[in-house]
């Protein structure tokens, strides 16, 4: 009897699929990764409003601060007890500020606050803020989407 | 001279895809570790210049409305008092109520002011007990509602809060 040997044959998978899922994968979260998330942090819990949208123009210069829920003030991920002791880390920022023309009435104040901070410890934040010459406050809170669509936007004049 | 001339018609070049495997593979596990779904932040504009005694720009032509709120236990909203004496408590019985008051009332100080080009200023005077939630839940109410074809409809155009100084 005779047998006739075939060549042997490499089985191949056929990888093209699996690479177009995974580079479509990375694309998505290249796109989809947050750098901006080093001014969130989990010890701060914004409250949330249906009139929030995100800001439409870049401020020319701005200073965040975090409120915590005990009061304490988190900024440039130092944790500091009082507002009071808050005057050298402002007097730095409102020097860079001019440095780079910019006016301190200009200045925008970031606060995101805990939602279950005392508004005192707000308001004390505002103070300090308000005694260097800072005058343009912006309280940061979490956008909630309504469940009837976006909203139309109608200018009551 | 006699050159050999080996044949390449049956020799097939392979990719190593190996390598691009393991460094795509990585690249997809460093994304994935670090995604973190992140609730979009909206802003709440307050401007407050700086205490001056004699202030008198074109800010103070309208007087603002003045809205206290005051904070009961644990720092929950009890009552909004509007220009030191329209109490909202009475007419409702929870908080929802109460902010779905306020934001009427100045809907209809906005309305019945007249003039249209005015500029409706609200002055908050905070218990400092009060959470912060509250606040922003009384600021809410005062900047704009929905109407009925989920339109939002603006109403205070400017917020401030009361000089804690003076």
């Amino acid at each position: 009897m005779r047998f006739t040997k075939h060549p042997t044959s490499h089985d191949e998978a056929d990888l093209t699929p699996m690479i177009d899922m995974t580079f479509q994968l990375i694309a998505f979260f290249m796109v989809l990764i947050n750098f901006t998330e080093a001014e969130a942090s989990d010890k701060i819990k914004l409250p949330d409003s249906d009139l929030a949208r995100p800001p439409e123009t870049v401020p020319e210069y701005r200073i965040l601060m975090s409120i915590v829920e005990d009061g304490s003030i988190l900024y440039n991920r130092q944790l500091i007890d009082k507002a009071s002791l808050l005057e050298p880390y402002l007097t730095r920022e409102l020097s860079e500020a001019r440095a780079q023309r910019v006016e301190t009435s200009k200045v925008k104040v970031i606060i995101r606050g805990h939602k279950d901070v005392a508004m005192g410890k707000v308001q004390d934040v505002m103070d300090v803020c308000r005694n260097m010459g800072l005058e343009d406050f912006t309280f940061r809170v979490g956008e909630r989407l309504r469940a009837s669509g976006s909203a139309r936007f109608i200018p009551s004049d | 001279m006699k050159f050999r001339h080996k044949s390449t018609a049956d020799q097939k070049v392979e990719l190593q895809m190996t390598p691009m495997i393991d460094i795509v593979f990585q690249l997809l596990v460093f994304f994935i570790m670090t995604f973190k779904v992140v609730v979009r932040e909206g802003d709440f504009n307050i401007r407050m210049p700086a205490s001056s005694p004699s202030s008198s720009t074109v800010d103070d032509f309208e007087l603002p409305v003045r809205v206290q709120l005051i904070a009961g236990l644990n720092g929950v909203l009890q009552d909004i008092v509007i220009d030191d004496s329209d109490s909202l408590s009475g007419e409702a019985t929870n908080n929802p109520q109460m902010y779905n008051l306020l934001s009427e009332r100045i809907a209809a100080r906005k309305q019945g002011g007249g003039n249209i080009a005015t500029e409706l200023e609200v002055e908050f005077d905070t218990d400092p007990s009060l959470k912060f939630e509250e606040q922003i839940r009384a600021i809410t109410a005062v900047m704009g509602r929905f109407g009925p074809n989920g339109e939002l409809i603006t109403l205070a155009d400017k917020i401030k809060f009361k000089d804690r100084a003076r």
